[in-house]
Protein backbone atom coordinates (compact mmCIF):
# COMPACT_ATOMS: atom_id res chain seq x y z
CA UNK A 1 0.00 0.00 0.00
CA UNK A 2 2.87 2.43 1.05
CA UNK A 3 4.33 4.80 -2.17
CA UNK A 4 7.66 4.74 -3.42
CA UNK A 5 9.98 8.27 -2.30
CA UNK A 6 13.16 8.97 -4.18
CA UNK A 7 16.05 10.37 -2.15
CA UNK A 8 18.94 12.02 -3.80
CA UNK A 9 21.94 13.51 -2.03
CA UNK A 10 22.69 16.80 -3.06
CA UNK A 11 26.04 18.65 -2.36
CA UNK A 12 25.20 22.20 -0.44
CA UNK A 13 26.78 24.20 -3.24
CA UNK A 14 25.41 26.18 -6.01
CA UNK A 15 23.18 24.97 -8.84
CA UNK A 16 22.90 21.44 -7.52
CA UNK A 17 19.40 21.73 -7.10
CA UNK A 18 18.50 22.63 -10.63
CA UNK A 19 21.25 20.69 -11.83
CA UNK A 20 19.18 17.70 -10.72
CA UNK A 21 14.80 18.90 -11.70
CA UNK A 22 16.55 19.78 -15.08
CA UNK A 23 17.58 16.37 -15.51
CA UNK A 24 14.12 15.06 -14.49
CA UNK A 25 12.39 17.38 -16.60
CA UNK A 26 14.32 16.70 -19.68
CA UNK A 27 12.82 13.35 -19.10
CA UNK A 28 9.54 14.12 -18.93
CA UNK A 29 9.27 13.21 -14.85
CA UNK A 30 6.66 14.65 -13.14
CA UNK A 31 7.47 15.53 -9.83
CA UNK A 32 4.52 15.46 -7.47
CA UNK A 33 5.69 16.66 -4.21
CA UNK A 34 9.34 17.41 -2.69
CA UNK A 35 10.76 17.72 0.57
CA UNK A 36 14.05 18.87 1.31
CA UNK A 37 16.22 17.97 4.57
CA UNK A 38 19.88 19.82 4.55
CA UNK A 39 22.40 20.78 7.17
CA UNK A 40 24.99 22.76 7.03
CA UNK A 41 27.07 20.39 4.44
CA UNK A 42 24.50 18.04 2.37
CA UNK A 43 20.99 18.14 1.87
CA UNK A 44 19.12 14.66 1.26
CA UNK A 45 16.36 15.56 -1.70
CA UNK A 46 13.11 13.41 -1.18
CA UNK A 47 10.79 13.58 -4.34
CA UNK A 48 7.46 11.43 -5.34
CA UNK A 49 7.81 11.28 -9.04
CA UNK A 50 5.11 9.96 -11.87
CA UNK A 51 7.91 7.33 -13.15
CA UNK A 52 10.06 6.42 -10.71
CA UNK A 53 12.68 3.95 -12.51
CA UNK A 54 13.56 6.46 -15.37
CA UNK A 55 13.71 9.13 -12.50
CA UNK A 56 16.19 6.30 -10.54
CA UNK A 57 18.19 5.56 -13.90
CA UNK A 58 18.58 8.75 -15.15
CA UNK A 59 19.65 9.77 -11.82
CA UNK A 60 22.02 6.86 -11.04
CA UNK A 61 23.61 7.13 -14.44
CA UNK A 62 24.10 11.21 -13.86
CA UNK A 63 26.59 9.93 -10.90
CA UNK A 64 23.81 10.65 -8.22
CA UNK A 65 23.68 8.83 -5.07
CA UNK A 66 19.93 7.58 -5.26
CA UNK A 67 17.75 5.50 -2.82
CA UNK A 68 13.98 4.59 -2.93
CA UNK A 69 12.26 4.00 0.37
CA UNK A 70 8.93 3.01 0.96
CA UNK A 71 6.26 6.00 2.92
CA UNK A 72 3.40 6.46 4.10
CA UNK A 73 0.75 8.48 2.17
CA UNK A 74 -2.49 9.28 3.79
CA UNK A 75 -5.22 11.39 2.64
CA UNK A 76 -6.41 14.01 5.33
CA UNK A 77 -9.49 16.31 4.95
CA UNK A 78 -8.82 19.89 4.18
CA UNK A 79 -9.87 20.87 7.63
CA UNK A 80 -8.42 22.25 10.59
CA UNK A 81 -7.77 19.93 12.96
CA UNK A 82 -7.45 16.78 10.19
CA UNK A 83 -3.42 16.26 10.51
CA UNK A 84 -3.57 16.46 14.17
CA UNK A 85 -5.64 13.84 14.33
CA UNK A 86 -3.89 11.32 12.20
CA UNK A 87 -0.59 12.20 14.20
CA UNK A 88 -2.49 11.39 17.20
CA UNK A 89 -3.09 8.17 16.12
CA UNK A 90 0.61 7.84 15.10
CA UNK A 91 1.43 8.53 18.91
CA UNK A 92 -0.61 6.58 20.13
CA UNK A 93 0.22 3.22 18.77
CA UNK A 94 4.16 4.31 19.73
CA UNK A 95 5.39 4.40 16.20
CA UNK A 96 8.67 6.66 15.49
CA UNK A 97 8.39 9.26 12.80
CA UNK A 98 11.22 10.37 11.05
CA UNK A 99 9.74 13.36 8.97
CA UNK A 100 6.25 14.35 6.95
CA UNK A 101 5.74 16.63 4.93
CA UNK A 102 2.54 17.61 2.89
CA UNK A 103 1.08 18.13 -0.43
CA UNK A 104 -2.30 19.49 -2.06
CA UNK A 105 -4.18 17.51 -4.22
CA UNK A 106 -5.34 19.56 -7.52
CA UNK A 107 -9.08 18.31 -7.54
CA UNK A 108 -10.30 16.97 -4.38
CA UNK A 109 -10.79 18.57 -1.10
CA UNK A 110 -7.88 16.64 0.60
CA UNK A 111 -4.38 17.17 1.52
CA UNK A 112 -1.71 14.58 1.18
CA UNK A 113 0.49 13.64 3.62
CA UNK A 114 3.60 11.64 3.18
CA UNK A 115 4.94 10.38 6.84
CA UNK A 116 8.32 8.42 7.11
CA UNK A 117 7.98 6.07 10.09
CA UNK A 118 9.53 3.28 11.46
CA UNK A 119 6.83 0.82 10.79
CA UNK A 120 4.64 1.69 7.50
CA UNK A 121 2.39 -1.52 7.87
CA UNK A 122 1.50 -0.93 11.66
CA UNK A 123 0.55 2.97 10.81
CA UNK A 124 -0.89 2.03 7.61
CA UNK A 125 -3.33 -0.43 9.98
CA UNK A 126 -3.99 2.26 12.54
CA UNK A 127 -4.59 5.48 10.21
CA UNK A 128 -7.01 2.83 8.07
CA UNK A 129 -8.74 1.69 11.25
CA UNK A 130 -9.07 5.47 12.66
CA UNK A 131 -10.92 6.21 9.20
CA UNK A 132 -8.25 7.48 7.57
CA UNK A 133 -7.78 6.46 3.37
CA UNK A 134 -4.31 5.53 2.50
CA UNK A 135 -2.89 6.94 -1.48
CA UNK A 136 -1.38 4.50 -3.02
CA UNK A 137 1.37 4.62 -5.80
CA UNK A 138 -1.24 4.07 -8.84
CA UNK A 139 -3.00 7.55 -6.92
CA UNK A 140 0.15 9.50 -7.99
CA UNK A 141 0.19 8.29 -11.17
CA UNK A 142 -3.24 9.50 -11.39
CA UNK A 143 -2.48 13.60 -10.03
CA UNK B 1 54.42 -21.57 -11.37
CA UNK B 2 58.13 -22.33 -11.90
CA UNK B 3 60.75 -19.68 -10.39
CA UNK B 4 62.11 -17.22 -12.68
CA UNK B 5 64.79 -14.53 -11.92
CA UNK B 6 66.47 -12.21 -14.05
CA UNK B 7 69.70 -12.45 -12.47
CA UNK B 8 69.58 -15.65 -10.67
CA UNK B 9 73.00 -15.77 -9.87
CA UNK B 10 72.28 -12.74 -7.13
CA UNK B 11 68.86 -12.83 -6.69
CA UNK B 12 69.58 -16.52 -4.77
CA UNK B 13 73.29 -15.72 -4.02
CA UNK B 14 73.80 -18.05 -0.48
CA UNK B 15 73.63 -14.96 2.10
CA UNK B 16 77.46 -15.47 3.45
CA UNK B 17 78.44 -15.04 -0.03
CA UNK B 18 76.07 -11.70 -0.45
CA UNK B 19 77.36 -10.55 2.39
CA UNK B 20 81.41 -10.71 1.65
CA UNK B 21 80.19 -8.93 -1.80
CA UNK B 22 78.20 -6.43 0.10
CA UNK B 23 81.17 -5.76 2.29
CA UNK B 24 83.96 -5.90 -0.29
CA UNK B 25 81.55 -3.19 -2.16
CA UNK B 26 81.69 -0.74 0.44
CA UNK B 27 85.02 -0.34 0.97
CA UNK B 28 85.27 0.61 -2.49
CA UNK B 29 82.57 2.78 -2.45
CA UNK B 30 83.66 4.78 1.70
CA UNK B 31 86.66 4.95 -0.24
CA UNK B 32 85.30 6.51 -3.77
CA UNK B 33 82.70 9.13 -1.60
CA UNK B 34 85.78 9.99 0.89
CA UNK B 35 87.91 11.20 -1.62
CA UNK B 36 85.09 12.64 -4.48
CA UNK B 37 82.26 14.44 -2.20
CA UNK B 38 84.17 17.12 0.13
CA UNK B 39 80.60 17.32 1.98
CA UNK B 40 80.39 13.89 3.06
CA UNK B 41 84.25 13.75 3.85
CA UNK B 42 83.49 16.66 6.21
CA UNK B 43 81.11 14.58 8.12
CA UNK B 44 83.33 11.40 8.48
CA UNK B 45 86.09 13.85 9.22
CA UNK B 46 83.76 15.56 12.10
CA UNK B 47 83.44 11.49 13.54
CA UNK B 48 86.47 10.78 13.14
CA UNK B 49 86.08 8.22 10.41
CA UNK B 50 88.58 6.82 7.95
CA UNK B 51 87.96 5.03 5.19
CA UNK B 52 90.05 2.17 6.10
CA UNK B 53 88.29 1.75 9.29
CA UNK B 54 85.13 0.40 7.14
CA UNK B 55 86.97 -3.23 6.43
CA UNK B 56 83.36 -4.30 5.92
CA UNK B 57 79.75 -4.22 6.81
CA UNK B 58 80.26 -5.05 10.16
CA UNK B 59 81.46 -1.67 10.21
CA UNK B 60 79.24 0.20 8.64
CA UNK B 61 77.46 2.00 11.99
CA UNK B 62 80.84 4.36 12.42
CA UNK B 63 79.68 6.09 8.98
CA UNK B 64 77.65 8.98 10.02
CA UNK B 65 73.98 9.43 8.71
CA UNK B 66 72.75 11.06 5.54
CA UNK B 67 69.45 12.94 6.12
CA UNK B 68 66.79 14.57 3.84
CA UNK B 69 68.32 18.18 4.78
CA UNK B 70 71.86 17.01 4.07
CA UNK B 71 70.60 16.70 0.23
CA UNK B 72 69.09 20.01 0.64
CA UNK B 73 71.76 21.42 1.90
CA UNK B 74 73.74 20.18 -0.53
CA UNK B 75 71.27 20.90 -3.75
CA UNK B 76 72.48 20.95 -6.74
CA UNK B 77 76.05 19.25 -6.97
CA UNK B 78 77.34 18.97 -2.94
CA UNK B 79 77.31 15.40 -2.78
CA UNK B 80 78.16 14.33 -6.68
CA UNK B 81 81.15 11.96 -6.91
CA UNK B 82 81.66 12.15 -10.41
CA UNK B 83 82.52 14.99 -13.09
CA UNK B 84 79.70 16.31 -14.87
CA UNK B 85 81.12 14.73 -18.06
CA UNK B 86 80.40 11.39 -16.49
CA UNK B 87 77.14 11.68 -15.81
CA UNK B 88 74.32 11.10 -18.42
CA UNK B 89 71.05 11.70 -16.62
CA UNK B 90 69.18 13.31 -13.70
CA UNK B 91 65.62 12.95 -11.87
CA UNK B 92 64.28 14.63 -9.49
CA UNK B 93 61.39 14.24 -6.22
CA UNK B 94 58.47 16.32 -6.73
CA UNK B 95 59.68 18.80 -4.19
CA UNK B 96 56.19 18.20 -1.83
CA UNK B 97 58.38 18.54 1.66
CA UNK B 98 60.45 21.25 0.98
CA UNK B 99 63.62 21.97 -1.67
CA UNK B 100 63.61 19.31 -4.75
CA UNK B 101 66.02 16.63 -4.57
CA UNK B 102 68.18 15.85 -7.66
CA UNK B 103 69.82 12.50 -8.03
CA UNK B 104 72.74 12.33 -11.08
CA UNK B 105 73.47 8.83 -12.72
CA UNK B 106 76.21 7.66 -15.14
CA UNK B 107 75.23 5.26 -17.51
CA UNK B 108 76.41 2.50 -15.44
CA UNK B 109 74.22 4.06 -12.49
CA UNK B 110 71.12 4.07 -14.89
CA UNK B 111 72.07 0.00 -16.07
CA UNK B 112 71.99 -1.34 -12.67
CA UNK B 113 68.73 0.89 -11.93
CA UNK B 114 66.95 -0.70 -14.81
CA UNK B 115 68.60 -4.29 -13.62
CA UNK B 116 67.04 -3.74 -10.69
CA UNK B 117 63.43 -2.51 -11.81
CA UNK B 118 63.52 -5.88 -14.42
CA UNK B 119 64.19 -7.88 -11.42
CA UNK B 120 60.97 -6.80 -10.41
CA UNK B 121 58.97 -6.93 -13.85
CA UNK B 122 60.40 -10.52 -14.01
CA UNK B 123 59.34 -11.51 -10.29
CA UNK B 124 55.55 -10.42 -11.08
CA UNK B 125 55.92 -12.86 -14.04
CA UNK B 126 56.95 -11.35 -16.83
CA UNK B 127 58.68 -12.42 -19.73
CA UNK B 128 59.40 -11.08 -23.45
CA UNK B 129 56.02 -12.36 -24.24
CA UNK B 130 54.57 -9.56 -21.98
CA UNK B 131 53.03 -6.34 -23.14
CA UNK B 132 54.15 -4.16 -20.23
CA UNK B 133 52.30 -0.31 -19.82
CA UNK B 134 54.21 2.03 -17.78
CA UNK B 135 51.56 4.62 -16.62
CA UNK B 136 53.63 6.34 -14.18
CA UNK B 137 54.37 9.23 -14.97
CA UNK B 138 57.19 10.22 -17.22
CA UNK B 139 59.82 13.21 -16.89
CA UNK B 140 62.10 14.07 -13.62
CA UNK B 141 59.88 11.41 -11.48
CA UNK B 142 61.88 8.02 -11.34
CA UNK B 143 58.61 5.65 -11.92
CA UNK B 144 57.93 6.14 -15.85
CA UNK B 145 61.97 6.11 -16.67
CA UNK B 146 62.69 3.17 -14.48
CA UNK B 147 60.05 0.79 -15.24
CA UNK B 148 60.29 1.69 -18.87
CA UNK B 149 64.02 1.09 -18.85
CA UNK B 150 63.20 -2.62 -16.99
CA UNK B 151 60.94 -3.52 -18.97
CA UNK B 152 63.48 -2.99 -22.10
CA UNK B 153 65.79 -5.22 -20.37
CA UNK B 154 63.04 -8.00 -20.21
CA UNK B 155 62.19 -7.64 -23.48
CA UNK B 156 58.07 -6.54 -22.84
CA UNK B 157 56.73 -4.86 -25.87
CA UNK B 158 56.85 -1.52 -23.79
CA UNK B 159 54.22 1.30 -23.99
CA UNK B 160 55.35 4.25 -22.66
CA UNK B 161 51.96 5.80 -21.97
CA UNK B 162 53.02 7.88 -18.97
CA UNK B 163 50.52 9.05 -16.18
CA UNK B 164 47.15 10.30 -17.36
CA UNK B 165 44.17 10.30 -19.87
CA UNK B 166 42.77 7.65 -18.69
CA UNK B 167 40.66 6.81 -22.08
CA UNK B 168 44.04 6.79 -24.02
CA UNK B 169 45.15 4.00 -21.27
CA UNK B 170 42.30 1.98 -22.17
CA UNK B 171 42.22 1.70 -25.24
CA UNK B 172 45.76 0.57 -25.67
CA UNK B 173 45.41 -1.40 -22.73
CA UNK B 174 42.57 -3.52 -24.91
CA UNK B 175 43.50 -2.54 -28.43
CA UNK B 176 47.26 -3.81 -27.67
CA UNK B 177 46.08 -6.52 -25.09
CA UNK B 178 48.67 -5.36 -22.07
CA UNK B 179 49.49 -8.01 -19.88
CA UNK B 180 51.44 -5.94 -16.91
CA UNK B 181 50.75 -2.68 -15.79
CA UNK B 182 53.03 -0.28 -13.83
CA UNK B 183 51.24 2.82 -12.26
CA UNK B 184 51.05 4.38 -8.74
CA UNK B 185 48.37 2.13 -6.88
CA UNK B 186 45.73 4.76 -6.41
CA UNK B 187 45.94 5.21 -10.71
CA UNK B 188 45.47 1.66 -10.74
CA UNK B 189 42.60 1.88 -8.51
CA UNK B 190 41.39 4.90 -10.97
CA UNK B 191 41.77 3.35 -13.90
CA UNK B 192 39.92 0.08 -12.78
CA UNK B 193 37.46 1.92 -11.32
CA UNK B 194 37.18 3.58 -15.02
CA UNK B 195 36.78 0.52 -16.52
CA UNK B 196 34.27 -0.88 -14.30
CA UNK B 197 31.78 2.25 -15.20
CA UNK B 198 32.35 1.19 -18.94
CA UNK B 199 31.17 -2.42 -18.27
CA UNK B 200 34.55 -4.35 -18.01
CA UNK B 201 34.77 -7.32 -16.03
CA UNK B 202 38.01 -8.47 -14.76
CA UNK B 203 37.60 -11.59 -17.67
CA UNK B 204 37.55 -8.81 -19.90
CA UNK B 205 40.80 -7.06 -19.13
CA UNK B 206 43.89 -8.56 -20.48
CA UNK B 207 46.23 -8.03 -17.89
CA UNK B 208 47.45 -10.58 -15.55
CA UNK B 209 50.05 -8.13 -12.87
CA UNK B 210 50.36 -5.33 -12.15
CA UNK B 211 53.41 -3.59 -10.38
CA UNK B 212 52.39 -0.64 -7.84
CA UNK B 213 53.98 1.44 -5.60
CA UNK B 214 55.52 5.49 -5.18
CA UNK B 215 53.10 5.94 -2.74
CA UNK B 216 52.12 4.32 0.87
CA UNK B 217 49.35 1.43 0.00
CA UNK B 218 47.48 -1.55 2.39
CA UNK B 219 46.60 -4.55 1.51
CA UNK B 220 42.84 -3.53 1.61
CA UNK B 221 43.47 -1.64 -1.81
CA UNK B 222 45.49 -4.35 -2.99
CA UNK B 223 42.68 -6.75 -3.03
CA UNK B 224 40.30 -4.21 -4.29
CA UNK B 225 42.94 -3.97 -7.30
CA UNK B 226 43.28 -7.34 -7.76
CA UNK B 227 39.01 -7.78 -7.97
CA UNK B 228 38.54 -5.03 -10.33
CA UNK B 229 41.33 -5.47 -13.01
CA UNK B 230 41.73 -9.54 -12.19
CA UNK B 231 45.17 -9.20 -11.68
CA UNK B 232 48.33 -9.85 -8.93
CA UNK B 233 49.39 -6.67 -7.39
CA UNK B 234 52.90 -6.35 -6.90
CA UNK B 235 54.53 -3.44 -4.71
CA UNK B 236 57.62 -1.88 -5.62
CA UNK B 237 59.49 -0.11 -3.49
CA UNK B 238 62.11 2.72 -4.38
CA UNK B 239 63.42 6.26 -3.65
CA UNK B 240 64.85 8.96 -6.03
CA UNK B 241 67.64 9.44 -3.48
CA UNK B 242 69.23 6.01 -3.71
CA UNK B 243 67.77 5.19 -7.67
CA UNK B 244 63.98 5.06 -8.25
CA UNK B 245 62.16 2.28 -8.01
CA UNK B 246 63.68 -1.19 -7.77
CA UNK B 247 65.02 -0.37 -4.27
CA UNK B 248 62.86 -3.71 -3.28
CA UNK B 249 60.23 -5.49 -5.03
CA UNK B 250 57.49 -8.20 -4.48
CA UNK B 251 57.76 -11.68 -5.54
CA UNK B 252 54.60 -14.68 -5.58
CA UNK B 253 54.59 -15.09 -2.24
CA UNK B 254 53.56 -11.21 -1.84
CA UNK B 255 54.36 -11.15 1.80
CA UNK B 256 57.33 -8.20 1.90
CA UNK B 257 59.71 -6.62 -0.64
CA UNK B 258 63.09 -8.30 -1.50
CA UNK B 259 65.78 -5.85 -1.37
CA UNK B 260 68.16 -5.40 -4.39
CA UNK B 261 70.92 -6.11 -1.54
CA UNK B 262 73.87 -6.18 -3.92
CA UNK B 263 73.89 -2.59 -4.51
CA UNK B 264 71.53 -0.83 -1.71
CA UNK B 265 72.58 -2.05 1.66
CA UNK B 266 69.87 -2.12 4.50
CA UNK B 267 69.21 -1.12 8.48
CA UNK B 268 67.26 -0.66 10.47
CA UNK B 269 67.94 1.91 13.10
CA UNK B 270 65.86 3.36 16.34
CA UNK B 271 64.44 6.85 14.31
CA UNK B 272 65.56 8.59 17.99
CA UNK B 273 68.81 7.46 19.04
CA UNK B 274 70.63 6.21 15.61
CA UNK B 275 71.14 3.14 16.91
CA UNK B 276 71.48 -0.08 14.63
CA UNK B 277 68.21 -1.93 15.72
CA UNK B 278 68.56 -6.32 15.70
CA UNK B 279 67.21 -8.27 12.52
CA UNK B 280 63.15 -7.90 12.94
CA UNK B 281 63.12 -4.68 14.82
CA UNK B 282 60.48 -1.71 13.70
CA UNK B 283 62.52 1.27 12.46
CA UNK B 284 63.68 3.60 10.27
CA UNK B 285 65.05 2.09 6.92
CA UNK B 286 68.30 3.10 5.98
CA UNK B 287 70.60 2.82 2.83
CA UNK B 288 73.71 2.82 1.92
CA UNK B 289 74.34 2.90 -2.23
CA UNK B 290 76.67 0.46 -2.82
CA UNK B 291 77.15 0.62 -6.93
CA UNK B 292 76.10 3.98 -7.39
CA UNK B 293 78.85 5.99 -9.24
CA UNK B 294 77.81 9.95 -9.35
CA UNK B 295 75.38 9.86 -6.45
CA UNK B 296 76.05 7.57 -4.16
CA UNK B 297 74.66 8.14 -0.79
CA UNK B 298 76.16 6.17 2.75
CA UNK B 299 73.55 5.69 5.52
CA UNK B 300 70.77 7.92 3.89
CA UNK B 301 67.49 7.78 6.24
CA UNK B 302 64.63 7.46 4.43
CA UNK B 303 62.34 8.24 7.25
CA UNK B 304 59.98 5.09 6.34
CA UNK B 305 59.45 3.16 8.83
CA UNK B 306 59.71 -0.18 8.40
CA UNK B 307 60.88 -4.22 9.34
CA UNK B 308 63.94 -6.69 8.06
CA UNK B 309 63.18 -10.39 7.50
CA UNK B 310 65.42 -13.41 6.57
CA UNK B 311 63.03 -15.70 6.56
CA UNK B 312 63.51 -18.31 3.98
CA UNK B 313 61.05 -17.06 0.95
CA UNK B 314 59.27 -19.53 -1.23
CA UNK B 315 60.20 -17.81 -4.32
CA UNK B 316 64.05 -18.97 -3.76
CA UNK B 317 65.37 -15.48 -3.66
CA UNK B 318 67.71 -14.88 -0.71
CA UNK B 319 67.74 -11.23 -0.45
CA UNK B 320 66.27 -10.22 2.75
CA UNK B 321 62.59 -8.36 2.70
CA UNK B 322 61.31 -5.77 3.89
CA UNK B 323 57.91 -4.97 4.85
CA UNK B 324 55.92 -2.56 3.31
CA UNK B 325 56.11 0.75 4.93
CA UNK B 326 54.03 2.06 7.77
CA UNK B 327 53.82 5.67 5.47
CA UNK B 328 56.77 7.63 5.12
CA UNK B 329 57.08 10.20 7.74
CA UNK B 330 56.41 12.91 4.96
CA UNK B 331 53.50 11.89 4.18
CA UNK B 332 52.84 11.91 8.30
CA UNK B 333 50.99 14.11 9.88
CA UNK B 334 50.95 15.84 13.22
CA UNK B 335 47.47 16.51 14.97
CA UNK B 336 47.16 17.36 17.98
CA UNK B 337 50.36 15.86 19.03
CA UNK B 338 49.56 12.41 17.82
CA UNK B 339 51.42 11.06 14.64
CA UNK B 340 48.46 9.85 11.78
CA UNK B 341 49.60 8.16 8.90
CA UNK B 342 46.87 8.51 5.58
CA UNK B 343 47.09 4.96 4.96
CA UNK B 344 45.53 4.22 8.57
CA UNK B 345 42.60 6.45 7.31
CA UNK B 346 42.47 4.11 4.61
CA UNK B 347 42.73 0.82 6.64
CA UNK B 348 39.69 2.11 8.35
CA UNK B 349 37.94 2.86 5.21
CA UNK B 350 38.06 -0.43 4.13
CA UNK B 351 37.56 -2.30 7.14
CA UNK B 352 34.10 -0.28 7.31
CA UNK B 353 33.00 -0.91 3.53
CA UNK B 354 33.81 2.44 2.31
CA UNK B 355 36.16 2.91 -0.96
CA UNK B 356 39.22 4.48 -0.34
CA UNK B 357 38.08 7.71 -1.45
CA UNK B 358 39.10 10.25 1.08
CA UNK B 359 40.52 13.47 1.94
CA UNK B 360 42.25 14.62 5.24
CA UNK B 361 41.79 18.22 5.51
CA UNK B 362 43.80 19.99 9.06
CA UNK B 363 43.97 23.39 9.58
CA UNK B 364 44.33 25.29 12.94
CA UNK B 365 41.53 27.24 15.34
CA UNK B 366 42.93 29.42 17.64
CA UNK B 367 45.39 26.85 19.00
CA UNK B 368 43.71 23.46 18.37
CA UNK B 369 44.20 21.89 15.28
CA UNK B 370 41.47 21.01 13.58
CA UNK B 371 40.85 17.36 11.30
CA UNK B 372 38.33 16.94 8.60
CA UNK B 373 38.49 13.55 7.34
CA UNK B 374 35.70 13.65 3.72
CA UNK B 375 34.57 10.57 2.68
CA UNK B 376 33.08 9.68 -0.81
CA UNK B 377 29.84 7.44 0.10
CA UNK B 378 28.54 4.46 -1.59
CA UNK B 379 25.05 3.91 -2.32
CA UNK B 380 24.50 1.44 0.38
CA UNK B 381 25.31 3.58 2.63
CA UNK B 382 22.96 6.82 1.87
CA UNK B 383 20.03 6.76 3.45
CA UNK B 384 16.57 9.05 2.91
CA UNK B 385 17.37 10.97 7.03
CA UNK B 386 19.88 13.04 8.15
CA UNK B 387 19.98 11.19 11.30
CA UNK B 388 21.02 8.20 9.17
CA UNK B 389 23.72 9.84 7.45
CA UNK B 390 25.12 11.19 10.75
CA UNK B 391 25.35 8.12 12.75
CA UNK B 392 27.47 6.97 9.52
CA UNK B 393 29.64 9.81 10.08
CA UNK B 394 29.80 9.34 14.05
CA UNK B 395 30.18 5.49 13.52
CA UNK B 396 33.65 6.36 10.73
CA UNK B 397 34.78 8.94 13.51
CA UNK B 398 34.78 6.21 15.66
CA UNK B 399 36.49 3.70 13.89
CA UNK B 400 39.10 6.15 13.33
CA UNK B 401 39.37 7.31 16.38
CA UNK B 402 40.14 3.45 17.88
CA UNK B 403 43.04 3.26 14.99
CA UNK B 404 44.70 6.90 15.88
CA UNK B 405 44.06 7.70 19.39
CA UNK B 406 42.53 11.22 18.14
CA UNK B 407 39.06 12.28 16.75
CA UNK B 408 38.33 13.42 13.43
CA UNK B 409 35.21 15.04 12.01
CA UNK B 410 34.04 12.95 8.81
CA UNK B 411 31.71 14.45 6.30
CA UNK B 412 30.25 11.47 4.40
CA UNK B 413 30.30 13.83 0.69
CA UNK B 414 28.66 12.54 -3.03
CA UNK B 415 30.69 9.94 -5.36
CA UNK B 416 33.47 11.03 -7.30
CA UNK B 417 33.14 14.56 -5.34
CA UNK B 418 37.09 14.55 -3.98
CA UNK B 419 38.84 15.71 -7.07
CA UNK B 420 41.20 12.88 -8.28
CA UNK B 421 44.77 12.83 -9.81
CA UNK B 422 46.49 10.96 -11.95
CA UNK B 423 49.21 10.85 -10.59
CA UNK B 424 49.50 10.87 -6.94
CA UNK B 425 46.37 11.31 -4.83
CA UNK B 426 46.16 14.71 -2.87
CA UNK B 427 45.05 12.82 0.18
CA UNK B 428 46.02 15.84 2.38
CA UNK B 429 46.09 19.27 2.47
CA UNK B 430 47.05 20.64 5.44
CA UNK B 431 46.03 24.69 5.64
CA UNK B 432 48.17 25.23 8.60
CA UNK B 433 51.40 25.74 7.17
CA UNK B 434 49.84 28.30 5.75
CA UNK B 435 49.31 30.53 9.16
CA UNK B 436 52.83 29.83 10.22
Amino acid sequence: MSIKQLNIFVENKQGALVTITDTLAKHDINIRALSIADTEEFGILRLIVNDNDTACKILTDEGYLIKVTDVVGVKIGDQPGKLSKALEVIDKADINMEYLYAFMARTEKHAYVVLRVADNGLAEYVLEAAGFHMITDADINKL
Amino acid sequence: MENRYFQKEIETMPVEELKALQSEKLKKQVKHVYENVPYYRDLMDKKGVKPEDINGIEDLHKLPFLTKADLRDAYPYGLLAKPLKDCVRIQSTSGTTGRRVVAFYTQNDIELWEDCCARAIVAAGGTEEDVCQVAYGYGLFTGGPGLNGGSHKVGCLTLPMSSGNTERQIQFMTDLNATIICCTPSYAAYIGETLEEKGFKPDDIPLKAGIFGAEPWTEEMRRGIEKTLGIKAYDIYGLTETSGPGVAFECSEQTGMHINEDHFLAEIIDPDTGEVLPEGSKGELVFTSLDKEAFPLLRYRTRDICVLSRKKCSCGRTLIKMAKPMGRSDDMLIIRGVNVFPSQIETVLLNEGYQPNYQIVVDRKGNTDTFDVHVEMNPEHFTDTVSGITAKEKALANAMKTMLGINPAVHLVAPKSIVRSEGKAVRVIDKRKLHD
